[in-house]
């Protein structure tokens, strides 16, 4: 009997109609897909894009060149030369990433003492040359000031955590 | 008429053939279409890992282990953590644990869902991938709230986790457990019975449990054989001893019984984490030791000494005391293993990594051998085989 049933499954294609069937109640099913562009997938607050470098509210720049970043970076990604300003306060003369050494890890803004380097929700930043990946601190600036919204929302979410 | 003689042919399956997985070369000897030889070359993807973390102190080490098996990135942050752990002779704290087996475990359903179903597509079954690409992209959603990034998470951390989980994600983890049954369900009525799958898969490839254990065989490869050997219950780390879950073994020992195998542990990964969820208790998630895990940001901004921690911590690092250890996870694709060799400093001297795929690809040979051309596919495809961790 088992072997009839067997045989009758067998012949009767019985594996192949039902897989059919379940693709084909599949097609009537909402989409899942994004319209990339135009749509795009969550993101949480802790999410680890583009670098920025982020300023004060009075305009100043948060980061005094401690250089924890550059020593912090596993990829050897940041460089970072610094003197005293006219005023005597210690900042960058350069800050500069290698986007295309950075492997993302977040270890920079983990570091940083003063919220200054954190990488922010962008992650739409292809560009056709690879120079243009070399980033310099004026880049990492007007990320920074692009972004500030968004970066400062992200960390207000995500401080009870940290 | 005088005698012909035929040599064999010589074909190169591979590096860039779709269904060689990543960047395997697999020099084939044919006689027709019979493999009388299978030579699998390696290292087209070597980066130098194990040299490179000796020049990385032990915090900087650990995003090279999501990038060895990227296909479930925190299993080898487990074994790397719990390495350094053990040679500095501390213990996560217990929260810490529980998230650890969590995070493991959702690793071991995003490899496997990638397995099987790119398996399915090499012997020809489309859709089981466009429905597992959907479950996954869930996981990594979870993967991305809980540490920032969707695949190199850098977030299992020696000394317990790097930050709490974030409201709201335990809920979706339920949600989560509650309809994954059904796709897997789906999955397996277009597969299970289907007479062109298992016409690809039954009888080909069989490793007897011998064989299998003698060529090194370790996770679902070896399970398949019917060898009931996990490292999860043989020598239970993190809290692994107080989940209650069955080993899934295969009784054919062929394809067939690795895809098997490897749809039961999802299932039984599903138990472990929801075991892991009810049970999961408040506290801390790394070690309340700040030599070795950084201060919380708010008391690094007020107290003078969590910050001068903070910039030892990220600068130079823990010293870890002389010693050397071997310490194994039981990783979705076998026994993932770190040597780690310390000389007091902040760096590794030594770090040998043992990749499971690499034992099941260095069997190619014998398991191919009197296959056709095309069940070399099938058995490279059951292999699960990442070149993250072969070439490393």
């Amino acid at each position: 009997m088992k072997k009839l049933t067997r045989t009758l499954k067998s012949f009767l294609l019985v594996e192949l109609a039902s897989g059919l069937w379940l693709t084909l109640k599949y097609m009537f099913k909402k989409k899942v897909t994004l319209n990339y562009p135009f749509e795009k997938g969550p993101l949480s607050p802790r999410f680890r894009g583009e670098h920025a470098l982020r300023r004060y509210e009075n305009g100043e720049e948060r980061c005094i060149a401690c250089k924890l970043c550059e020593a912090a970076c596993p990829a050897q990604a940041i460089t970072i030369e610094a003197e005293a300003r006219e005023d005597g306060s210690r900042r960058t003369t350069r800050y500069d990433i290698d986007m295309t050494k950075c492997i993302y890890c977040g270890y920079c803004q983990e570091a940083c003492p003063v919220d200054a380097i954190v990488q922010g929700p962008n992650f739409e930043f292809t560009v056709e040359t690879r120079e243009e990946l070399f980033y310099d601190k004026d880049k990492l600036l007007s990320n920074g000031d692009r972004w500030e919204a968004e970066i400062q929302r992200n960390l207000e979410q995500d401080a009870k955590y940290r | 008429m005088p005698d012909t003689q035929i040599k064999n042919i010589t074909i190169n399956f591979g590096p860039q053939h779709p269904a060689a997985h990543g960047v395997l070369r697999l020099v084939l000897e044919m006689d027709g279409e019979i493999v009388e030889r299978a030579d699998p070359h390696i290292g087209f993807l070597h980066r130098g890992t194990e040299k490179l973390i000796e020049h990385k102190s032990y915090l900087q080490a650990l995003p090279y282990f999501d990038r060895l098996d990227y296909v479930a990135p925190m299993s080898q942050e487990h074994a790397f953590a719990l390495a350094v752990e053990k040679l500095l002779g501390i213990e996560a704290p217990i929260r810490g644990q529980y998230i650890r087996v969590l995070f493991a475990e959702i690793s071991r359903i995003l490899n496997h869902l990638l397995n099987i179903t790119t398996f399915a597509i090499d012997v020809g079954a489309m859709t089981p991938l466009l429905w597992a690409f959907e479950e996954r992209e869930k996981l990594m959603e979870f993967y991305e709230r809980v540490s920032g990034a969707r695949l190199h998470a850098a977030y299992i951390r020696p000394g317990g986790v790097h930050q709490d989980l974030p409201d709201g994600l335990v809920e979706d983890i339920y949600a989560f457990m509650e309809q994954f049954p059904k796709v897997l369900g789906d999955i397996e009525t277009l597969l299970n019975e289907n007479r062109i799958f298992k016409q690809r898969t039954v009888d080909i490839g069989i490793v007897t449990a011998e064989d299998a254990l003698d060529w090194g065989f370790t996770g679902p490869m070896l399970r398949a054989s019917g060898v009931p050997w996990d490292l999860r219950k043989a020598q239970p780390y993190d809290v692994y001893a107080q989940m209650d879950f069955d080993i899934p073994i295969g009784k054919t020992n062929d394809c067939y019984a690795r895809y098997l195998v490897r749809v039961e542990e999802m299932r039984q990964s599903l138990r472990i984490m929801k075991q892991a969820l009810d049970q999961m208790p408040k506290g801390p998630v790394k070690v309340d030791n700040r030599k070795i895990s950084e201060p919380p940001r708010a008391e690094m901004k007020q107290s003078m000494e969590a910050l001068i921690h903070h910039f030892k911590l990220y600068t130079e690092g823990y010293h870890v005391p002389k010693g050397e250890i071997y310490t194994a996870v039981e990783a979705p694709k076998g026994e993932f293993g770190v040597y780690l060799i310390s000389d007091d400093s902040n760096k590794p001297y030594r770090c040998k990594i043992r990749a499971p795929s690499y034992f099941a690809l260095q069997a190619s040979e014998f398991m191919g051998k009197g296959h056709m051309l095309a069940d070399m596919v099938a058995i490279v495809g059951a292999m699960d085989i990442v070149f993250g961790e072969i070439d490393r």
